[in-house]
């Protein structure tokens, strides 16, 4: 009932809390980058919807993809015969701290953690966005075309996080993802507690954990209450309605309650996931993901009956005690349930990189615990399955007509190391190729370094 | 459910064959020998003893008792190098009563020897184990010095000290100018200089002084031994610095972390100067690695550098494959790279043929892989440590083995693997 009562109240809530009538903040100006028609024929194409077209077709025109498969193809167009290579959409990191923690690692480029307040659901990711980061160049080589760039875990509610074209701009509103929804960014476990516990004060265990974000969901329902309350006041003509105060982390808990800002938590134990989905019933709201995730194979079941997605490493483990419990087959199991969402995630400059091949490994380790896994399923972990938790699969993530034209041509089989991304198109425009030096974008950090050494 | 019980089987298999053969024949392997001998297609290895037999072609069974297994071809290699870890001297990373890996006083001591602190039960062997790797060299760290102290190669076998070769120094230089230095990396250096003159003629007892008596005999034993020393450097500068240093005072150094190595590869290689490095390493991550790239390994070897593949750290030490698959696809040689793994660290830290190396007379620690050693989609399928094929479990098979049957009856806490 609530719910329903606040998918109603909280696009009011957007006009009503700046006074007026107000556009989205900090809107994006991407816009896709010069493009022309382009065909790419005798693909391997990996359609990220769960097919594998051999000796096929794919058209990008107008920065969309009109056409995949086989048949007629047009003539007069720029073509790409890719003689059997395999062609992939865009790959997409649902977990990247790009940006806010940039190369170099200096002190200064410290901005992912706003650890002075374990509740921050006001503070955005894209305020700390270093669109100068020699990583999204790093990440371009392997394939990323969409990367959600998030804060970090030391907070119990870490802010809210943002998604990015993987094009350079000098800001990051010009690499924003149009229309992509906000994410929000929670941890569970061992680092609020840590963080939090050395200064002696909440919280220092996981039920003070518990504790802290349900007050934070007991103050967001009641600043929804005010407002509707002062809205009614004013529909009903009264003249005493006071305009509530307007609170940037009830802001964005509120849209998380309403639905409209999605959910990835940081939880890498099974007990706590189930705990935080109890939570989720509790205040009516939804956990989009569990990240790290590193038992998510004890509830593979779980997560699927409840349609939470699992954005979660090929094979890291042990850094921790909560995670401690890693197999290599957890993305395996966890995909295994009808319904399933597994997802590869890095949470890292490096792992970015090679996504495809953190894919390959979860991959190899299901098949040889008996799950049948082909490349063709395997590739939505790094593609339509990130899509879908990130709310743009309506756009990107799949090779299909009227999508996004995000598209990778590998040099071989993705699922191998010694693949390389050739060429990577975002929204058609042709934004890496690895024959071509004058297509490989150089951040302004790292022209006109070492000087005089030659390469 | 028949997905449980086959692996449940072939692991039951693989340990009784541990138990019950004398001897095993693996009938046509390709197999990298990593010496003088080569690569062999089509070659068989007969094991007895602990140790490698024969290398040849069509052998006979020379006795009863004999497990013979056909390899199809498959690759045969030396067991892996797992890189500088905390194998054994650290259980979870953040939970420091299980870590002893780095030494917190504040004072120089290149007597901190990690070599006690070894446990071969640690969980984290085994896992590293079935994944094909055979020895690590224990890195030893201090949070208040550039001496990061001692630590050496062993064998992943499971002895209590199966240490191999003499013991290694670890020096920290560069950008992390610890609290010691005064916080520039010339004061690293002139502390350096203090310490080896100070172990080469020990100050009067009045004198300040930056080492114990233990440290002065440790560093002089570096200093006239050529046991190896490790430094922890990046930037182009530094490791000439480094190089310079070492020769003044006799010390025979490794270069570990290299990101800037490629652009000083002549000297290296003319100072015969090792090199251990992480090919993933393309980012300036700070300002002494601003020259990274995926090439690194490649220029170095093809500039005579003897390399190491290095820094997948203890927990996903199995990921060495991975990176030397990733500095293959930048150009390394194929050999090289499993020589980077095998033959080169068994060579500069353990001076032997016990690892890293399938030779007649020695040490049997080999591992036959299911394709391409260095693929992402490879596995080792079997394992042999001294000889004897190793059970394919560690705590993570019997967790997989656990949660794997879908819907039980009862709790899985009574499904044992």
């Amino acid at each position: 009932m609530r719910l329903n009562f606040l998918l109603v109240l909280l696009p009011m809530l957007m006009v009503l809390s700046s006074g007026d009538v107000q556009a989205e903040v900090y809107p994006s100006t991407y816009s896709p980058l010069p493009s022309e028609t382009t065909l790419i024929t005798h693909a391997t194409i990996l359609t990220g919807t769960g097919e594998r077209l051999d000796d096929a077709s794919l058209l990008m025109s107008n920065g969309k993809i009109t056409f995949v498969g086989e048949g007629e193809v047009p003539t007069g167009v720029k073509t790409i015969d890719a003689g059997g290579r395999w062609v992939t959409p865009g790959l997409i990191d649902v977990h990247s701290h790009l940006g806010v923690y940039a190369s170099p690692g200096v002190k200064a480029h410290s901005d992912g953690n706003e650890m002075t307040n374990p509740t921050t659901p006001n503070v955005w990711a894209e305020h700390s966005v270093w669109p100068q980061d020699p990583g999204f160049a790093r990440a371009l080589a392997g394939g990323i075309t969409t990367l959600q760039t998030l804060p970090g875990s030391g907070n119990l509610i870490g802010g809210r996080g943002v998604t990015l074209k993987n094009v350079y701009s000098n800001s990051y509103q010009g690499m924003k993802f149009p229309d992509a929804p906000y994410g929000l960014k929670m941890a569970c476990g061992e680092n609020p507690k840590r963080v939090y516990g050395d200064r002696k004060q909440l919280p220092s265990t996981r039920m003070g954990n518990m504790a802290a974000y349900r007050a934070q969901w007991i103050s967001a329902q009641r600043y929804i209450d005010d407002w509707v309350t002062y809205e009614k006041k004013v529909a009903d003509g009264k003249n005493d309605a006071k305009v509530p105060k307007r609170d940037l982390k009830m802001e964005t808990l509120a849209g998380v309650l309403n639905g409209e800002i999605l959910v990835h938590m940081h939880c890498y134990r099974a007990d706590e996931m189930m705990t935080i989905l109890d939570m989720a019933d509790e205040f009516g709201y939804k956990v989009t993901a569990f990240h790290h995730g590193v038992e998510a194979y004890k509830i593979a079941d779980k997560l699927a009956e409840n349609n939470v997605c699992g954005a979660l490493w090929a094979d890291w483990w042990g850094f921790k005690m909560e995670a401690y419990d890693g197999i290599q087959e957890n993305i395996a199991i966890v995909d295994r349930p009808q319904g399933s969402c597994a997802i590869v995630h890095s949470d890292s400059a490096e792992g970015i990189q090679r996504l495809n091949q953190e894919a390959a490994k979860a991959m190899t380790r299901g098949n040889l615990a008996g799950m049948d896994i082909s490349p063709e399923r395997a590739i939505g972990w790094i593609t339509s399955n990130a899509a879908k938790s990130l709310g743009i699969e309506d756009q990107t993530g799949s090779l299909e007509a009227g999508k996004m034209a995000d598209v990778v041509i590998w040099s071989g089989n993705p699922f191998s190391v010694y693949a390389k991304a050739g060429q990577v198109f975002i929204d058609g425009a042709l934004v890496y190729d690895r024959d071509n030096p004058d297509l490989q974008p150089v951040s302004d950090f790292e022209l006109g370094q070492l000087q005089g050494v030659s390469k | 459910m028949k997905t449980l019980k086959t692996l449940l089987i072939a692991s039951l298999a693989a340990f009784s064959l541990a138990v019950q053969a004398d001897a095993i024949l693996i009938r046509g392997a390709t197999v990298h020998t990593m010496g003088e001998g080569g690569t062999l297609e089509n070659t068989d290895v007969f094991i007895s003893g602990g140790k490698i037999q024969r290398i040849g072609k069509d052998l006979p069974i020379p006795q009863d008792d004999v497990y013979v297994f056909d390899a199809e071809g498959k690759p045969l290699t030396p067991g892996f190098f797992a890189g500088i870890t905390s194998l054994g001297i650290t259980e979870v990373s953040a939970v420091e009563e299980s870590s002893d890996g780095s030494l917190a006083l504040s004072e120089m001591r290149p007597e901190f020897d990690i070599v006690p602190a070894y446990n071969p039960n640690s969980s984290l062997i085994p896992v590293a184990r079935i994944e094909g790797f055979s020895f690590t060299l224990l890195g030893a760290g201090a949070k208040g010095s550039i001496f990061g102290g001692q630590g050496r190669l062993v064998a992943l076998n499971g002895g209590y000290q199966s240490f191999i070769g003499s013991s290694v120094l670890f020096i920290n230089v560069g950008r992390d100018a610890s609290s010691l230095s005064g916080g520039s990396r010339a004061g690293q250096w002139m502390l350096l200089h203090q310490a080896m003159q100070e172990a080469d003629n020990p100050p009067a007892s009045n004198d300040a002084r930056l080492l114990t008596r233990n440290g002065r005999n440790t560093l002089s034993a570096y200093a006239e031994n050529g046991m190896k020393t490790v430094f922890n450097v990046d930037r182009a500068s530094d490791i000439l610095e480094v190089l310079r240093f070492a020769e003044s005072y006799g010390l025979s150094p490794v270069i570990s972390g290299g990101a800037e190595a490629w652009m000083v590869a002549k000297q290296l290689a003319v100072a015969k100067v090792p090199v251990l490095l992480n090919p993933l390493s393309n980012l300036p991550g700070n300002f002494d690695s601003l020259g990274s790239r995926l090439d690194n390994a490649a220029i170095l070897e093809a500039a005579g550098v003897t390399i190491v593949i290095s820094g997948a750290g203890s927990h996903n030490a199995r990921k060495q494959r991975q990176m030397a698959g990733n500095a293959v696809s930048y150009g390394l040689p194929h050999e090289a790279g499993i020589a980077a793994l095998t033959s080169n660290p068994a060579q500069i830290f353990g001076f032997t043929d016990d690892q890293g190396i399938i030779k007649r007379n020695k040490p049997a620690n080999v591992v036959l892989w299911s394709g391409d050693p260095l693929e992402v989609t490879s596995v080792a399928e079997r394992v042999i440590i001294n000889g004897e094929l190793i059970p394919m479990e560690s705590r993570q098979t019997k967790l997989r083995d656990r949660y794997l049957p879908e819907n039980p009856d009862m709790p899985r806490a009574y499904i044992k693997p």
